[in-house]
C-alpha cells in the first residue's frame, strides 16, 4: 500500500473515479475479496478474480494506469455468483481497486498491490 | 470490423435444476488502448471490445463494461444458474459498431 503515496496523481485519479461511483458514500470493507498476483512479470496480463456475495455492480480500478476504470460487472437474476475473474493490463507497479455496490445500496472496497515487472500499457 | 475476431465460450452441456455452473468465454481481439504509438510517433486509435453480456433464455447472467486496461483476447470466468434447458447467448460490442454473438445450448435434467 505504500505505493499509494509515491503515485499522487495517478491515486487521486482512482480517488475522483471512485468518489464519482459511490458519490462519496463510506466504503465498508470485508465482503469482497479481491485475488491478485503479488508478481506479474507480464503487465499486459494480469489476472484478477473478485468475489463479493450481495454484490449488485463490481468496479475495477487500476490506479498507477493512464485510465483508472478497467472494467464494471453487472450481475443479473441468473448470476450464480457474485463473481468473476478477468485479465487485465498493468502499466506498472500499483494498486487494483474493487469497489462492489451492494444490493441494500452500500459500497464494499478491496484492494491488492501488483508489482508489475513488465509495463502493459506501451506508452 | 477488426480482423480475425473469434468468440469461444465453454459451457457444460448438462446440468442439473438450478444448478450453478461456471462459464468461460474468450474472444480473439487485439484492444488496442489508444494510448500506444506507432514508428512516427502517432497514437494509434484505440479500437477495443466494450461491453460485453451474457443471457440465458433472454435473463442476463452478467452485463460488462469493458475499458482499454482490459486485455488483448477479453477473458471472462463467471457462473450462472440454469433453472430449466435453454441456451446461453453472449454478446461482444465492439468500438467500431461490431456485434458478436454465439450461443451454447444446455440441457437441464
Amino acid at each position: 500500500l505504500a505505493s499509494l503515496s509515491s503515485l499522487p496523481a495517478f491515486a487521486s485519479l482512482t480517488d475522483d473515479a471512485i468518489a464519482t461511483l459511490t458519490g462519496g458514500a463510506d466504503l465498508g470493507e470485508g465482503a469482497i475479496t479481491l485475488t491478485a498476483p503479488e508478481i506479474a512479470e507480464n503487465g499486459n496480463t494480469v489476472p484478477i478474480e473478485f468475489d463479493a456475495p450481495g454484490a449488485a455492480e463490481v468496479t475495477l480500478f487500476a490506479d498507477g494506469n493512464p485510465v483508472p476504470s478497467v472494467a464494471t460487472f453487472k450481475f443479473g437474476p441468473l448470476s450464480g455468483s457474485r463473481s468473476a475473474s478477468t485479465r487485465i493490463r498493468l502499466a506498472g507497479t500499483q494498486n487494483v481497486v474493487a469497489i462492489a455496490k451492494m444490493e441494500d445500496g452500500s459500497f464494499q472496497m478491496a484492494k491488492a498491490n501488483v508489482k508489475v515487472t513488465i509495463g502493459g500499457c506501451g506508452g | 470490423m477488426a480482423s480475425g475476431v473469434k468468440p469461444r465460450v465453454k459451457v457444460p452441456k448438462k446440468a442439473s435444476v438450478g444448478e450453478t455452473i461456471t462459464i468461460k468465454t474468450l474472444i480473439s481481439h487485439k484492444m488496442e488502448s489508444g494510448q500506444r504509438k506507432d514508428d512516427d510517433g502517432n497514437i494509434i486509435p484505440r479500437s477495443i471490445i466494450n461491453r460485453f453480456t451474457a443471457d440465458f433464455n433472454g435473463q442476463n447472467v452478467v452485463d460488462v463494461t469493458l475499458e482499454p486496461a482490459i486485455s488483448t483476447n477479453p477473458y471472462f470466468q463467471f457462473e450462472a444458474v440454469v433453472p430449466e434447458s435453454g441456451e446461453f447467448k453472449f454478446t461482444w460490442y465492439d468500438d467500431d459498431g461490431s456485434v458478436y454473438d454465439t450461443s451454447k445450448k444446455i440441457t437441464v435434467g
